[in-house]
């Protein structure tokens, strides 16, 4: 299949008192034709971050992309200027947030909103967009879509307010479209929707969709791919189905344990990472991960793992053989006691 | 909407009863009367005749009821000072100063939001740091001070602007004379309220500029104009509007200087001859009318607010 995105290690820093602060350090992936790929990780490892990267919105924002690539469609968009990046934005490559209550401008009607979206990037006339717009409300799913143009932001409820901002973000076909959190700030229920919904879309437009999520069970939900990021790094990226099965890095392993689950044993404690996050100026020497782990060694605190290839997927992690086989045995060991 | 707009005056008239109160026991505490302004050679039998002809020997509650009689029957009473009717010596003055507060709104509001939208855009740099030097230079520099020195700069030294006046009107009436006689108490006018137009306009887009809808904008790929002229501008503006409502007392107050600084012969110049001649009729008319304007101007405030943000339609 061919790639639409390329992320070559990139680096994007936010200006700080002493220079710049990397939110995104050295992050590579890609994303396929009609694929699903998930960012996953806990809040500041970097996922909105390297989103607003490949937007190159960073900029507007106090921050910059300082090293690597993003190829897209065979383009590298850190190349671009303002107007040629304007014209990307929105058109080939949409993007919908994490609250469709801020998210949206709440002094202009859903109408106008959608229809401009067009308007910035094909030309037709108001009408036209707005006819356009009835049309994607009704896509996304919204009843009585000719009244829904005509009301606020605010006359709407969580779950519509994501539904114009998919409508939105549609508008133009783009050919991949950036999730940030899109289902955080909504109730499970309206979270199924919208996940159907974006799933049923990425068919029908053959389009990409790169999801973010700190949610790790949305993530295998939803996705052909997971990526694993912990403070500004890639840990781990799989395809979806192995990463369940068996996660080659105990960060994966440590979110997948902390998800919980229906059949579980009543009364048992729920497993959570211990520690958090390292703030990022005053990240740790070696693995970012090291000082919340349990197979931490020596080397673990004194030198960064490279992200390397390891049976189809990219592993960074000093003890990766280590780690599968002492999962080889536990499972065993459960296999044993099933019996 | 007329619920709310009917509910609004009800509570104004509500309002005017007490400032009208307020105003007419003040007035009356002031020591000296319209005779201690007359001529020193009036004598005591003259200045007693005078009082009771004025029938200022009652008390002052028994005045201030004939005087509010006498008002709800649209009767401002007679100027103590020329025997006309106050009503008609605030018609023949209240056009001046409409033009002149309608011109410094226009002026202050324009130029205020194209000010504050700039320093804000350049947040940090030398553009923003003078901005602000001289919004807090303008908010603190005394209006009758500053007017001198631009009588001083303009008239005295440039003979570029006349000094004082309204310039010819009627027939005589000439654009340029007109502008040149306006420009200078408009601009010294200015100065009470557009510093903090420009400081309003400024924190206002600051805080929109961070909102998550800017960031929406431009993942749609709006031109920066268009993020931040429609979109931004469009959602700072809903508190400066409110600013720019309670602002407008501060311009009439502001008027009464600039006015009499000017020569300008609106009602600012004539409530300061009325209180220095203790001319009770006259301070008590000037009063109702700009506590009228007053009213009148935020309920508009209040009517466009509710245009401007959608979020608010229902505040009937």
């Amino acid at each position: 299949m061919a790639k639409i995105l390329e992320v070559k290690n990139l680096v994007t820093g936010y200006r700080g008192k002493d220079g710049f602060i990397k939110a995104v350090d050295g992050v590579s992936f890609d994303i396929e034709k009609g694929e699903t790929v998930c960012i996953v990780g806990e809040s500041g490892s970097g996922k909105s971050v390297t989103s607003m990267s490949i937007m190159r919105l960073v900029e507007y924002e106090n921050g910059q992309i300082l090293d690597g690539e993003i190829i897209f469609n065979g383009e590298d968009l850190t190349t671009k200027n303002a107007e040629q990046m304007r014209k990307i934005r929105g058109s080939k490559v949409s993007m919908i947030f994490q609250e469709p209550l801020t998210a949206l401008n709440p002094v202009f009607t859903v109408g106008k909103q959608i229809s401009e979206s067009i308007l910035f990037h094909q030309k037709m006339t108001k009408q036209e967009a707005l006819i356009k717009a009835e049309e994607l409300l009704s896509l996304v799913g919204l009843s009585e879509p000719k009244t829904r143009l005509k009301q606020y932001p605010h006359e709407l409820s969580g779950g519509m307010r994501q539904r114009v901002m998919i409508a939105m973000a549609l508008a133009t076909n783009p050919e991949l479209l950036i999730a940030d959190e899109p289902t955080t700030a909504l109730d499970v229920t309206i979270e199924a929707q919208i996940l159907e919904l974006l799933r049923k879309l990425r068919e029908q437009n053959d389009m990409s969709i790169m999801l973010i999520t700190h949610d790790i069970g949305v993530a295998v939900e939803m996705s052909h791919r997971i990526i694993i990021m912990y403070a500004g790094k890639v840990m781990e990226i799989s395809e979806t189905s192995d990463i369940i099965r068996k996660p080659y890095h105990p960060y994966t392993k440590a979110l997948l344990e902390s998800v919980p689950t229906m059949d579980g044993e009543r009364g048992t404690e729920l497993k959570s990472i211990k520690g958090s996050i390292p703030s990022l100026n005053q990240l740790p020497k070696g693995c970012r991960f090291a000082p919340r782990c349990p197979l931490a060694t020596e080397q673990c605190h004194s030198q960064e793992p490279p992200l390397v290839a390891k049976d189809n997927r990219q592993v960074a992690c000093w003890h990766v053989d280590k780690f599968i086989n002492q999962a080889d045995t536990e499972q065993g060991r459960e296999g044993d006691y099933v019996e | 909407m007329l619920r709310f707009i009917l509910n609004r005056l009800g509570q104004s008239v509500v309002l005017m009863l007490i400032v009208t109160m307020i105003t007419f026991f003040l007035i009356n505490l002031a020591p000296g009367g319209p005779t201690g302004a007359m001529r020193m050679e009036a004598s005591p039998e003259e200045r007693q005749a005078i009082i009771e002809r004025l029938g200022l020997d009652q008390p002052v509650i028994v005045r201030y009821g004939q005087w509010l009689g006498d008002a709800l029957q649209g009767d401002l009473g007679t100027s103590f000072n020329s025997s006309e009717p106050v009503i008609k010596r605030i018609f023949d003055r209240l056009p001046y100063t409409i033009e002149l507060t309608v011109f410094t709104v226009i002026f202050s509001v324009t130029i205020g939001i194209i000010i504050g939208v700039i320093s804000a855009i350049k947040r940090g740099r030398a553009q923003d740091h003078f901005i602000n030097f001289s919004s807090v230079i303008g908010l603190s520099v005394p209006s009758f001070w500053l007017g001198l020195m631009f009588i001083l700069l303009f008239s005295v030294e440039l003979k570029w602007l006349p000094a004082s006046g309204v310039g010819p009107r009627g027939e005589a009436f000439d654009l340029v004379t007109y502008l040149k006689h306006i420009i200078m108490p408009v601009i010294i006018l200015s100065m009470t309220i557009l510093p903090n137009i420009v400081r309003f306009t400024r924190s206002s887009m600051l805080e929109v500029i961070s909102q998550n809808y800017i960031r929406t904008i431009r993942a749609k790929g709006a031109k920066e104009f268009i993020v931040l002229y429609i979109h931004a501008l469009r959602n700072a503006l809903i508190p400066v509007i409110t600013v720019i409502g309670v602002l407008i007392p501060r311009l009439l107050s502001g008027a009464v200087i600039t006015e009499t600084i000017f020569g300008w012969t609106g009602i600012g110049s004539l409530i300061i001859e009325a209180a220095n001649s203790r001319d009770y009729p006259l301070v008590m008319g000037i009063t109702v009318v700009i506590t009228l304007v007053v009213v009148l101007s935020n309920l508009v405030v209040d009517l466009v607010y509710s245009k401007v943000d959608p979020r608010v339609k229902n505040l009937a």
